[in-house]
């Protein structure tokens, strides 16, 4: 198992690599002028040529690529034009918030989506399964940003029920920063107002960000169910007369998640564009929102250092993905 | 025809279908439907904010205009949109998949490395930074989201490439001295415009949804047009009070993205016999 997983980090590296080599060529490349784009529209032409100077725009781009490389080796990814601090550190301090909306959504997706899945693959063709049917369709189909927006309108503005926007109201003083996961430090703290205050303002936002996940994971588990419910052993195990639950929910489920867990891998790139959009509307501070404001600024070390970032997560999930499938389906460590 | 009489049966697809209809039909006729074409640009600062009625059944917005005459008139950008994206992605994904699968050259080797490079990044966030990175309009919205898409057909003829350069038929092609573009383009190519099919399918939807993200984060369409994203994040000072604001433009995203899935979903049951078995 370890062998596998320490062959698996090898694999990513050059796959990282690659990704570090077409994000700095697409970033550096496209724009005609990435100083004059820095320097801003009013800026005169020495100020637009010492921003070239001191970013080391002038240097043939072989070697600005190659600085980069180094930096990139010591974590060094410089200083964010638009927050003025170590874009390493900036994304230190975001990314658990990232990270508790992003886990919480997937959450939701799976522990819903697999119970939802399986029930409609039990009633194929009858109401529960037309019904979800339409609703994963649906789900997929809908504009995460307007969903947010309507969620917004409703529990926030119109009832009143939930927080608008944010992390933690601005009444409370935040726990101390242990983690960063709000809910955790608030709980290590003992701070169950802020715990309680944590978890009404995750609400609304993991409620659009699942809502992809959720249709997904439902629909991979109906499939998967369905499947495996015409093996062979389904039937023995029912002429032999055992009931139906068990054979559903232990069995059956067991025999069906695989293909689910896989999408989940692939799941997690949508989660996080979800999360670009969903963070800007629900202004959560989290590395999708810092994004947003680094490309609009043409903040290209923020950028640079954002597409890696997600690349590194992206291999990780994905490498834990196939240890769960191993987990699920010892079957499976023999092909690894 | 037998693929017809299929979809047929297939009630969601079906239903995918007439929704796909009606809307190409709004967009075509839209300066016609439209009860008030002009109101892409005009303002009618008396009719600010009114709640929906019989004059304007999906109310106005902050400039007076007529909102269910401007949801009817994005009709037609939003498609434009996607119509372009889907194809030029294709005119460039298909023939790199097809080279990619056939040759075993470095060059095909590498042109698929890069296509798991582009596929590896969220494209929402590919697509965002190349529209800023060009300039954001329209014009480079579409450029960018044409550069992200084109991956996924590349990954698809790639695999159907791959798996019908075995067949004897090519084999029998090579024999009698058939040159490669075509057994490529003639031979290979038809053989793989179902997969393309249903991919660019799903990928109209999908073009539409993230057009609109675009369009909502400023990256895309620009005032006065009447695009849907545009008037959503438009919508949003003047909520709660204006609900109809955000809402119906939300509504048309969605209803044109089911549309296309429904549509991509029974094809693809059709297409891909593994996946018709658990319908």
């Amino acid at each position: 198992m370890l062998g596998f997983i320490a062959r698996r980090f090898l694999l990513a590296i050059p796959s990282l690599f690659g990704l570090l080599v077409l994000t700095f060529f697409l970033i550096r490349v496209v724009p005609a002028d990435p100083a004059a784009a820095l320097a801003g529209e009013n800026a005169t032409p020495a100020q637009i040529a010492e921003v070239r100077r001191q970013y080391g725009f002038d240097r043939p781009i072989y070697q600005q690529f190659i600085i980069y490389l180094g930096q990139v080796a010591r974590l060094d990814f410089g200083e964010s034009a638009y927050s003025h601090r170590s874009v390493a550190l900036d994304i230190k301090q975001r990314l658990p918030a990232t990270l508790e909306l992003t886990i919480a959504a997937l959450l939701i997706g799976i522990v819903l989506g697999i119970p939802l899945g399986t029930i409609a693959a039990v009633h194929h063709n009858r109401w529960p399964d037309i019904l979800l049917r339409i609703l994963s369709v649906a789900g997929v189909a809908v504009a995460a940003f307007w969903f947010a927006i309507e969620l917004q309108l409703l529990f926030a503005m119109e009832l009143d029920w939930l927080p608008l926007r944010g992390r933690l109201g601005s009444t409370l003083i935040a726990p101390p920063t242990l983690t960063g996961f709000l809910l955790i430090d608030s709980l290590i703290a003992g701070r169950l107002d802020a715990f309680v205050d944590a978890l009404r303002h995750l609400v609304l936002p993991t409620a659009t960000l699942s809502l992809g996940a959720l249709a997904t994971i439902a629909r991979f588990t109906r499939a998967g169910v369905l499947d495996t419910m015409q093996r062979d052993f389904v039937t023995y195990a029912r002429a032999q007369g055992m009931p139906g639950r068990t054979l559903i929910w232990k069995f059956v489920l067991k025999n069906s998640v695989v293909a689910a867990i896989t999408q989940i891998g692939l799941l997690f790139g949508s989660l996080i564009a979800g999360a670009v959009v969903v963070e800007t509307i629900f202004d959560w501070p989290g590395i999708g929102f810092y994004t947003v404001q680094a490309i609009l600024t043409a903040d290209y070390k923020v950028m640079l250092a954002v597409t890696l970032l997600i690349g590194v997560v992206y291999a990780v999930v994905n490498i834990l993905v196939d240890l769960i499938h191993g987990l699920i389906d010892p079957r499976l460590w023999e092909q690894l | 025809m037998l693929i017809l009489r299929k979809f047929a049966k297939d009630r969601p697809a079906l239903l995918g279908a007439v929704v796909v209809l009606v809307i190409v039909l709004v967009a075509i006729l839209a300066p016609v439907l439209a009860p008030y074409p002009g109101d892409v640009s005009a303002s009618h600062l008396l009719l600010r904010l009114k709640p929906p009625s019989w004059a304007h059944p999906f109310g106005t917005d902050n400039l007076g205009r007529d909102i269910f005459s401007r949801v009817i008139l994005g009709a037609r950008g939003a498609l434009v949109v996607a119509v372009m994206v889907v194809g030029l992605a294709m005119l460039i994904g298909a023939p790199l998949g097809l080279i990619g699968g056939y040759y075993q050259r470095w060059g095909a080797e590498a042109i698929m490395r890069v296509t798991d490079l582009f596929l590896a990044v969220p494209q929402l966030i590919l697509a965002l930074a190349l529209a800023q990175l060009m300039s954001p309009s329209l014009k480079t919205a579409m450029l960018a989201l044409t550069l992200t898409y084109w991956p996924f057909f590349t990954r698809i003829v790639y695999a159907e490439t791959r798996r019908l350069k075995a067949a004897l038929f090519i084999d029998a092609l090579q024999c009698i001295g058939a040159s490669a573009p075509r057994i490529l383009f003639l031979h290979i190519l038809p053989n793989c415009v179902s997969p393309i099919i249903v991919r660019a399918t799903i990928g109209m939807g999908f073009t539409v949804l993230v057009a609109a993200v675009l369009g909502f984060l400023g990256m895309g369409a620009t005032p006065p047009d009447p695009d849907w994203g545009l008037a959503i994040a438009e919508s949003r000072q003047y909520l709660p009070d204006a609900w109809w604001f955000s809402t119906f433009p939300g509504l048309a995203i969605f209803l044109t993205v089911l549309g296309f899935n429904l549509v991509g979903d029974g094809l693809r049951d059709i297409v891909d016999p593994r996946l018709r078995r658990s319908r």
